[in-house]
């Protein structure tokens, strides 16, 4: 089955990713297509922080990796969200709180 | 309610005043703009892009939650898209209610959830360099946490 892939931010520029369809077995989750997508990448250094911190949408809701999927289904990758203003703070790096 | 996404000034004025009406005692606008600066880096634009229908319904959402929740009579949420320049709005939300405690609190409550969960990106150009904003981590119950990528 195919499906449509998008990216956003700056999981666009690292993916190289920005609207595509992909072709998938049936039956395959979000998260087989995430891996395909770090397989493809992987020649590329992945940035570690960015890759675990993203958030997946499936037909435009958020979506956990064991969701499956269908058939034309859309699926976005998305980067930590920054809209409204910049954010106070003095802090550098991403919180993380793991 | 009135939520949209656009690519050019938003009009403040427009948008409070028409969101007015009799039963209101307070309206609450929390006007979000381009600072000088992040980090004592010169900002000179940013550069909002948006997953712009997801975004729409995102903050559709919000909106009515935040009505319901606050108890507020009416709410607008607009953010723009596109370059924008220092001093600029980049997102507003007006918050009409009887009471003003309610109208802040919902206020308070629309920009912290929008700026965690509504998709769209901010791409800072500084006098020195240009990078993607680094964003709000993900509720919890958001984030997809994929395996792998170790290296």
């Amino acid at each position: 089955m195919r499906v449509k892939l998008l990216s956003f931010g700056v999981l666009k520029d690292l993916l190289r990713v920005g609207t595509e369809e992909i072709e998938v077995p049936a039956g395959s989750t979000v998260a087989d297509v995430l891996q395909i997508v770090e397989q493809r990448t992987s020649n590329h250094r992945m940035n570690h922080e960015v890759w675990h911190s993203l958030a997946v949408a499936v037909n435009r809701e958020y979506s956990s990796v064991g969701v499956v999927l269908r058939d034309g289904d859309e699926i976005a990758l998305l980067p930590p969200v920054s809209g409204g203003a910049i954010k106070d703070g003095a802090a550098c790096g991403r919180n993380h709180e793991r | 309610m009135s939520v949209e996404i656009v690519d050019s000034a938003i009009d403040q004025q427009a948008i409070v005043a028409g969101i007015k009406a009799g039963g209101d005692g307070a309206v609450c606008v929390f006007d979000g703009i381009v600072r000088d600066n992040t980090r004592g880096r010169k900002t000179v634009h940013l550069d909002y892009e948006a997953y712009r229908e997801m975004a729409l319904e995102q903050m559709t959402r919000l909106a009515a939650e935040a009505v319901e929740k606050y108890a507020v009579r009416d709410v607008a949420v607009v953010h723009r898209l596109g370059r924008l320049y220092v001093g600029e709005t980049s997102v507003l939300i007006v918050v009409a209610s009887a009471h003003r405690a309610a109208a802040f609190d919902a206020c308070r409550w629309l920009i912290d959830t929008l700026k965690k969960t509504v998709p769209i990106w901010k791409r800072e150009t500084f006098a020195d360099g240009v990078v993607w904003a680094d964003g709000e981590p993900f509720p919890e119950h958001l984030a997809a946490r994929p395996q792998g990528a170790q290296g």
